[in-house]
């Protein structure tokens, strides 16, 4: 990471400011330039973080602990995972009662047909009901059942969600469009620790006798957030 | 390992403040609740994330909440609840 000539052109457009401008205001973040072109950074300084991640990295390639397609390999495997993962093992759960049990109690178990691996953490399934809305949020940073659902939607990691989600879990669902009826409890999940949590959401009505691939199409990633209800069958074509 | 707490217990969070990787959220801590279910011994993450081992085990616990004890001005209804993870160290029996 070439981070030395990141800074000296920083500094360049910093004295290149300097000279052409005559003007009172301080442009200490500046955005534009006077004759309105944009300045923009193709990436943000990096953070300490980053720079220890890439050291470590080139440190255990070096030494032949891994090798760059060790790396590759492990990214394409994180960012092949999707929310479909996740409706499926859903759609298995309303079809056949002895999987939904075994997912209810040892999510892990049930998980293997999947060919998924929570280790080191452990998944936690929780059921909405006529009389509960589960909802999941990490305040602390952005825990998310990644093996099953993939990344996290950038919402899920801002602040605003965090924080919001256990102080006014029903005005943020209603801002997902989610209006909970205050006889039905909602029920907010901090995933703050080992546990991974997923949201089995209630079977829509009217999909009596529908197979599992047709029934995981209703199966919405922020469903099994529990920001919103599965789709209803009206909402998708035959 | 024995779990100090079983599922139904009233529990309290310590409120102590402690710096470094530490999991239990300001807002829980003080706050009385009860044990949802015993997850089980997982290494403790405040030694974790300073390159120990995470030993001894922590027994770690979800603790339910309801939220008008989290939160005086709770706008929900009064069943509203909020289930979070907590390490036993920060436990005490109520």
């Amino acid at each position: 990471m070439n981070i030395g000539s990141r800074q000296s052109r920083r500094a360049e457009s910093g004295d290149d400011m300097n000279e052409t401008h005559e003007h009172s205001h301080v442009h200490e973040h500046p955005t534009h330039t006077h004759d309105g072109k944009p300045i923009q950074e193709d990436e943000l300084p990096p953070l300490e973080a980053q720079i220890l991640e890439t050291s470590v990295r080139e440190l255990l390639i070096e030494k032949g602990v891994i090798t760059p397609d060790d790396i590759r390999r492990a990214i394409d495997e994180r960012e092949s995972r999707t929310p479909a993962l996740g409706a499926k093992i859903v759609a298995r759960a309303w079809d056949d009662a002895e999987f939904k049990g075994l997912l209810m109690s040892d999510a892990d178990e049930a998980l293997k047909d999947f060919g998924i691996n929570m280790s080191p953490m452990e998944l936690c399934v929780v059921e909405n009901t006529e009389d509960v809305h589960n909802m999941v949020v990490c305040t602390l940073c952005s825990c998310y059942p990644r093996p099953v659902l993939g990344i996290p939607p950038a919402w899920y990691k801002r602040r605003d969600y965090r924080s919001r989600a256990v102080r006014e879990p029903r005005a943020v669902l209603q801002e997902f469009g989610t209006v909970v009826p205050d006889q039905k409890q909602v029920r907010v999940h901090d995933s703050n620790a080992d546990l991974r949590y997923l949201v089995l959401p209630q079977r829509p009505a009217g999909t009596e006798g529908w197979d599992q691939k047709k029934l995981a199409r209703l199966v919405t990633r922020d469903s099994m957030i529990g920001v919103c209800d599965a789709l209803a069958a009206t909402e998708i074509a035959d | 390992m024995d779990p100090r707490y079983q599922p139904g217990d009233r529990v309290r969070v310590l409120h102590r403040n402690q710096p470094g990787h530490v999991r239990t959220p300001i807002y829980v801590r003080g706050k009385t609740g009860v044990i949802e279910r015993v997850v089980g011994p997982f290494p403790n993450p405040e030694l974790l994330a300073v390159g120990h081992s995470g030993l001894p085990y922590k027994i770690l616990y979800r603790v339910n909440f309801k939220q008008g004890d989290l939160w005086d001005d709770y706008e929900g209804t009064i069943d509203d609840t909020l289930e979070i993870e907590i390490y036993e160290h920060w436990l005490a029996p109520v």
